[in-house]
């Protein structure tokens, strides 16, 4: 087996991987890309909506072109990417296994390594769907990849389970393609997607959207031919009230998991909360020299914000793998209480203006956000509203902290 | 005069939007920039959308395409219907024009990207 050293080693050919690695070579890193896909972009690629770019690139775009736009200031660099290339394991010191068709297995030393592997979808078995489970049943994702990458429509009559934005983009997509979207069924009183996305691939098309609502029974064999659904109160689904649509498809957009397998039986910090790994301001794991962005991270409602935090990430792996990384002051945990339901980054080092990101458990109106260190109040910032969909972000003052960040809500 | 409450599409701040008038003046509120403003006065008067759809390629692979500019509502089946009876080489590459001046509306239709055929196409 052969043994390579790189700077910095990206894991992961998404937004998140192609931002972190321009940012690390940039700084003069030897930088190595890991794709398991056959190109760069992840999952943009599927993506062929409008949408993407406004704040990075002040100009909308489609996935596609959001993606080639750095794959093609990868190509202009002498960064080195591996495509069909499956991160099989990773160790604490740092230590990468690959294993890829054109060159095997191989052992990987990083001077520092960048984990960007993306998400992946619930399924209908993390959701224990009730029911049989015959064919037709998708996640959102994978009939995005069907639809958009490879020129198949799952269905004709479709419902969907779940607001997410994969699913909301799908009722559209499928909708533009020739399929009726039925229903959409959403288990909370409000949208987990943006609400853009209910108005123009919902409310566009009249898509009925039907909150606090839940599938309680899939029929069909061998493949789907409808689904039982009901009204749900205090999270259980009201029986007497359970109707029946006919449907030949079934999309499902549940909810989104970092894709963290690798970090598996390592000793490593994770939060219960996002999934991920918790981090420092520059996005360092517990791990010395190992840094996540994007949504392995956590999961993201816009790729800009990907790209910002991988820029982060990668450049600090850089100076970590060269040894540059600059002493901070004094580090301090943000803790995120009440409706705020996490906060990150997890740590801070005290030193000038950094961003914090959160998001809240619920929808929430009129309120101001509160970020303290100490007593002493950081900032406080009113909010018309605040919804679990949209991720929020502020700029604190760290330059002069007297105790841990506490982020919460007033009403 | 007309009113609509909607939300802005612009980006994904999602501004509650109010818009109030006729042909002649339109005010918009709800907006916290300009291109709200826009969308505002467009969404009472002409409301239009960014249409993307797909192309599939003499080769069997897929390039997914969007109109130039935004299409008129009403339009939108007329134009994806246009899009589906496009034929284009296997050449074909992110930044061609797949269709020019779709259904006289003054919109061309734009490769956006091409995706590698698999193992199903």
């Amino acid at each position: 087996m052969t043994e390579l050293f790189y700077d910095v080693v990206v894991i992961g050919g998404g937004p998140a991987g192609m931002a972190a690695a321009l940012a690390a070579r940039e700084k003069g890193a030897k930088t190595l890309i890991l794709e398991r896909d056959v190109r760069l972009g992840g999952i943009l690629n599927q993506c062929i909506h409008q949408g993407f770019g406004l704040h990075y690139f002040s100009q909308e775009m489609t996935g596609p072109e959001y993606a080639k736009r750095f794959s093609d200031a990868v190509a202009q660099t002498d960064i080195e990417v591996r495509l069909e290339a499956m991160a099989l394991g990773l160790g604490e010191d740092r230590t990468v296994s690959v294993l890829s068709p054109s060159r095997g297995l191989e052992k990987i030393r990083a001077g520092a390594v960048v984990l960007a592997m993306g998400c992946r979808e619930r399924t209908a078995g993390a959701i224990m769907l009730p029911g049989t489970r015959p064919a037709g049943i998708y996640t959102a994702g994978m009939a995005q990849k069907l639809c958009n990458v490879s020129g198949y429509l799952v269905g004709k009559e479709v419902v969907i389970l779940g607001s997410g934005d994969i699913g909301l983009i799908m009722a559209r997509r499928m909708t533009t393609e020739g399929a009726k979207v039925k229903l959409v069924l959403e288990l909370m009183p409000y949208s987990s997607g943006l609400k853009r996305n209910i108005v123009q691939c919902l409310e566009d098309y009249d898509i009925p959207i039907k909150y606090s609502h839940t599938i309680t029974r899939v029929v069909g064999s061998p493949r789907i031919t409808g689904l039982y659904y009901a009204p749900v109160k205090d999270r259980k689904p009201i029986l007497e009230q359970e109707q029946y649509v006919s449907c030949d498809a079934l999309l499902l957009s549940v909810g989104l998991i970092p894709e963290n397998d690798l970090l598996n039986g390592l000793d490593i910090e994770m939060s219960p909360v996002t999934g991920g790994a918790t981090v420092d301001e520059r996005r360092m794991t517990t791990i010395d020299g190992v840094f996540s962005c994007g949504n392995v991270l956590h999961v993201h409602d816009l790729v800009d914000n990907v790209s910002r935090e991988a820029e982060i990430a990668g450049a600090a792996a850089a100076d970590f793998a060269m040894g540059k990384l600059a002493e901070r002051g004094k580090q301090y945990a943000v803790v995120a209480e009440g409706d705020v339901r996490y906060a990150l980054p997890q740590r801070i080092h005290e030193g000038g203006v950094q961003k914090l990101f959160f998001r809240v458990g619920r929808v929430v109106k009129n309120c101001r956000l509160v970020v303290e260190s100490g007593g002493k109040t950081l900032l406080s910032k009113k909010y018309m509203v605040l919804a679990p969909g949209e991720m929020g972000s502020v700029d604190i003052d760290a330059s002069a902290l007297e105790g841990d960040i506490k982020v919460r809500l007033e009403i | 005069m007309k009113e609509l409450n909607t939300i802005c599409i612009m980006c994904p701040m999602g501004c509650p939007l109010k818009i109030v008038g006729d042909g002649e003046k339109v005010e918009v509120s709800g907006n916290t920039c300009k291109r709200g403003e826009i969308y505002g006065k467009e969404e009472l008067l002409h409301p239009s959308r960014v249409i993307t759809s797909l192309v599939i390629l003499e080769d069997g692979s897929v390039a997914s395409c969007k109109s130039s500019s935004p299409v008129p509502k009403e339009r939108i089946a007329d134009v994806v219907d246009a899009i589906s009876h496009i034929s284009a080489p296997k050449t074909t590459k992110a930044g061609d024009v797949l269709l020019k001046d779709a259904l006289g509306l003054g919109v061309d239709i734009i490769a956006t990207g091409v995706s590698p055929k698999s193992g199903l196409n």
